[in-house]
């Protein structure tokens, strides 16, 4: 190997807390030679971030750093920040994790690009602004120059993280640090995301250190790779000797807690109930909001959110939605649960039209239905012990129980939830995200309801405590006979927990299957495009994988496209597409719309 | 922007009316008269200035008069200065007012937002206790301390500048009272300032701007003042009408004829009208300069829908 760009030496980052210092990475040693790819693996809290902050002088006040981190030859660590300054978003550049809070809100994407340009390579604003639009373009976004007139809350997720990584590619950076680059973004974009490096690595021949959580994004994208664990490596070697020769126990436990698509689960798909006993029917569901306009008297216009959703749940069964960002799940939970004005269509939970009851009427009807949110943390009030948090829904529906008697539920709510009793008079952040999780569904538990809806419930967790959490809500379920309304925009967790799917686009079902068939058999151009950008923990079939990309962003839902809501990004979209809106035809126990569902 | 501005017009309409209702029954509540005086005036005589004035008429009678001159621009004459309209009062008021408290909020911004952000970057430092501690003195020592301090040391110790007055304009005698009024306004400023920019140095954008190697200097103008400006934005549009319509004390202590003295000689001597003409005119202007806030928010910060 030619001379390494990067060597980092014996790093140690060490925060200064209020109850003594806290070492976020200890001893971290590797290289990187040019035009390599290294993918730092860990979860939240191994120190993988903190790591990389530290080499460019990021880390927050109360850090520091020892050791040694030489790039190009020279010692980088300890620079002054005149000097660190002729290196950062020169010849080091960095992209973060959450591109819409990473770039500036206040100003154009044209002003932050250029200023880059203009204190580094002092070109004048004219070149300058040239430049940057010739970057938009190699990022393949579309009408560069008009872009650069943006503010970034103009764009997309995916435009957004583009927009990033062309910052970064400004000046030509000699090592580019991606952190978390694609974590905030759907499985569609970060395939385009993921593509889009790649190209740009073998263009630029930049070298990369990915930092990442997800192996499956690792598998394709990296020649080597380093594994830590609590600030420490644990295992670090070639992608291919990390996956196949794997020696570290935690990294086993890493590999084996993703969840894959290449993999079928294990539990059997239950049948379906028949159509009397159903628990939850929603009937042409629609929730619209109201937008205003752009001019002076300009009519509101109408966003459909939720446009005509049909679906069935019958007790104890799961059925899972999946879509990308934007197409309407979250607000559908909300429509069915009536926690928004629903424009029409109809509800009935164990058979009684929840959209024909009173308030009072309805108030009591939510003791059946509980809802489940992803950000656990956000979720519970802060200033709530553990135990009024889960007790709160007991005082409402069971004013007649004494507080011993909810006392007792609760402690026998946390056992069942995997807590320890002992903790009921704590706070929310005195636990971590997964237990805070826990509490969440302890809190929609104890009023023992026959339909808990999950919120995206474990995309904000780590993947092993993903693993348990879903192992809970599964057992949960099989003890108590519960339904399951389980929304996620990852289809594999999506996969391990359903019996059924149900795939939205734009506000529509495009595809409703059993699971199996689902992924054997994926039957909507749309539901194929979601299968076949799941990054797999596997570098060789990553390697070997041509899948057929989605282009583009999920179209403005103020701004429908005619006909089909896919055309516009369906690689099999014909003129009929664009004429007539398609109705769900049945194939088997798969409902599809598509016009071409038959021939494809 | 036309709609949202056409809008806010429409809407303070009844925040003024509601206004001017208030006070209207306030001051007439109050008790006394504007024709009470040291001497008792003979009863024939208080009848027919009352009845000159209009206030002989039921109350809902003076109050829909007083609305429909007021649609006019008239505020109706002073029952003090026998002579003057209350147009013609705060014609002459409002631009001593306006000179003095445009300049003291200049000031304060000025020296404020500076002072803020020097705090900021360096917070938790001496400089930065230093800047906070005369602050919150700032704030805590109220005018009518600290204008007289002022005074005492600069025009009779040292003699530097006058202690009061106008004299012919000179610049000179507005040093002193600017100085005063700007003080607490620098201080709260500052504060604000501090908050919101240490908030935003540490956002995920700033980071984004170092790992660019963009210097301190630059970060901190074109990246981090906007953003830290926003709170101070939404204090100095009310801040602003309160100074510019004349502060009481400061216009007493310096002697300057503003518009400050009109409205507490005119509630102590009952003078309805133009209690009521100060009123409104404060009243407008804050309407007017909440507006403006609104626009430099909407200019500020592209995410704010109008």
């Amino acid at each position: 190997m030619s001379a390494p760009v990067l060597a980092v030496a014996d790093l140690g980052v060490r925060f200064a807390m209020p109850d003594g210092p806290v070492e976020a990475v200890r001893g971290l040693s590797y290289e990187i030679g040019p035009g390599e790819t290294l993918g730092i693996v860990g979860e939240s809290g191994s120190g993988k971030s903190q790591s990389v902050l530290a080499l460019l002088g990021l880390l927050a006040d109360n850090g520091s750093v020892t050791g040694s981190a030489r790039f190009d030859g020279r010692e980088i660590l300890g620079l002054p920040e005149r000097e660190l300054n002729r290196i950062r978003g020169k010849r080091i550049a960095m992209i973060f994790q959450d591109p819409m809070t990473s770039l500036n809100p206040y100003l154009r994407i044209g002003q932050q690009m250029c200023r880059v340009l203009q204190h580094h390579q002092g070109l004048d604003h004219r070149s300058a602004w040239q430049r940057c639009a010739q970057l938009l373009d190699a990022v393949h976004i579309a009408e560069a120059r008009s872009r650069l007139d943006m503010y970034p809350h103009e764009l997309s997720g995916g435009m957004r993280q583009r927009v990033m990584i062309a910052s970064a590619l400004l000046c030509r950076p000699v090592l580019l640090i991606a952190d978390e680059p694609t974590t905030a973004l759907d499985v569609t974009v970060q395939a385009q995301i993921l593509r889009l490096m790649r190209e740009l690595r073998a263009e630029f021949s930049t070298s990369i250190i990915l930092i990442t959580h997800d192996l499956a994004v690792v598998a394709g994208n990296c020649d080597r790779v380093l594994v830590m664990q609590a600030g420490r490596a644990v295992e670090s070697g070639t992608t291919d000797a990390v996956f196949y020769a794997t020696r570290h126990e935690y990294t086993k436990a890493l590999l084996a807690a993703v969840p894959r698509l290449d993999q079928v689960p294990p539990s059997a798909t239950r049948k379906a109930p028949a159509d009397e006993n159903f628990l939850l029917a929603v009937d042409d569901l629609k929730v619209y909001f109201e937008v205003a306009g752009d001019g002076l008297l300009a009519a509101p216009r109408t966003l459909r959110a939720v446009d005509g959703i049909s679906l069935r749940l019958g007790a104890g069964e799961t059925l899972g939605i999946v879509g990308e960002s934007g197409c309407g799940k979250s607000t559908l939970a909300r429509g069915i649960l009536r926690l928004v004005a629903v424009t029409g269509g109809r509800v009935l939970l164990l058979g009684s039209d929840l959209g024909a009851m009173d308030k009072a009427a309805l108030r009591g009807m939510r003791r059946n239905m509980q809802l489940i949110f992803q950000d656990p943390l956000a979720s519970l009030n802060p200033r709530m012990t553990v135990h009024d948090i889960v007790t709160e829904p007991l005082e409402t529906f069971h004013p007649e129980y004494s507080r011993a008697e909810r006392t007792r539920r609760a402690k026998e709510i946390l056992v069942r939830v995997g807590l320890d009793p002992l903790l009921l008079n704590r706070y929310p952040h005195e636990f971590s995200g997964g237990q805070c999780q826990r509490i969440g569904i302890a809190r929609a538990l104890i009023l023992e309801p026959r339909l808990i809806i999950c919120d995206e419930p474990v995309s904000a967790l780590d993947v092993t405590i993903q693993a348990r959490i879903i192992e809970l809500l599964r057992t949960l379920q099989a003890e108590n006979h519960i339904a399951l309304l389980f929304i996620a925009h990852d289809l594999a967790v999506v996969r391990q927990i359903s019996q059924r799917i149900l795939v939205m686009y734009l506000g529509r079902v495009v595809e409703i299957a059993d699971r199996d068939a689902l992924f054997d058999c994926p039957r909507h151009p749309y539901t194929r495009a979601l299968i076949d950008a799941v990054p797999v923990p596997d570098p060789r079939t990553e390697r070997a994988r041509t899948a057929v990309l989605l282009e583009g962003d999920l179209p403005s839902p103020l701004d429908l496209p005619t006909g089909c809501g896919f055309r516009t990004r369906c690689p099999h979209a014909v003129e009929r597409c664009a004429a007539e809106v398609p109705e769900l035809q049945r194939f088997g126990a798969t409902l599809v719309a598509c016009h071409r569902a038959g021939e494809i | 922007m036309l709609k949202f501005v056409l809008r806010r017009f429409l809407v303070a309409i009844p925040t003024l009316l509601i206004l001017i209702g208030l006070s209207f029954t306030m001051i007439r509540m109050a008790p006394g008269g504007p024709f009470d005086g040291e001497k008792q005036l003979p009863p024939d005589i208080e009848a027919n200035l009352r009845a000159a004035y209009h206030l002989d008429e039921p109350l809902y009678q003076q109050f829909g008069r007083y609305v429909f001159n007021l649609l006019q621009g008239d505020f109706g004459p002073s029952f003090q200065y026998r002579d003057f309209s209350v147009t013609e009062l705060i014609r002459s008021g409002f631009p001593v007012s306006l000179r003095l408290g445009g300049l003291a909020m200049c000031l304060a911004l000025l020296v404020g937002i500076s002072a803020g952000t020097i705090a900021a970057l360096r917070q938790n430092s001496a400089l930065d206790h230093g800047v906070m501690a005369t602050a919150m003195l700032g704030i805590s020592i109220p005018n009518f301390v600290m204008a007289p301090l002022l005074v005492l040391i600069f025009a009779i110790y040292l003699g530097w500048l006058p202690a009061g007055g106008l004299g012919s304009g000179e610049l000179s005698h507005l040093v002193l009272p600017v100085i005063a009024l700007a003080l607490p306004q620098i201080a709260y400023i500052s504060r604000l300032t501090r908050g919101s920019m240490i908030e935003v140095l540490r956002s995920n954008y700033i980071r984004t701007a170092r790992a660019q190697g963009l210097p301190t200097r630059t970060i901190i103008l074109r990246h981090a003042l906007k953003p830290a400006l926003m709170p101070v934005v939404s204090y100095i549009g009310p801040a602003t009408a309160a100074v510019i319509t004349g502060s009481v004390v400061i216009e007493q202590i310096f002697s300057i004829p503003g518009l400050g003295r009109y409205f507490v000689q005119g509630a102590l001597n009952r003078d309805y009208t133009l209690v009521m003409g100060v009123v409104v005119f404060y009243g407008v202007l804050i309407v007017v300069f909440n507006l403006l806030v609104d626009i430099v928010y909407r200019w500020l910060d592209p995410r704010v829908p109008l």
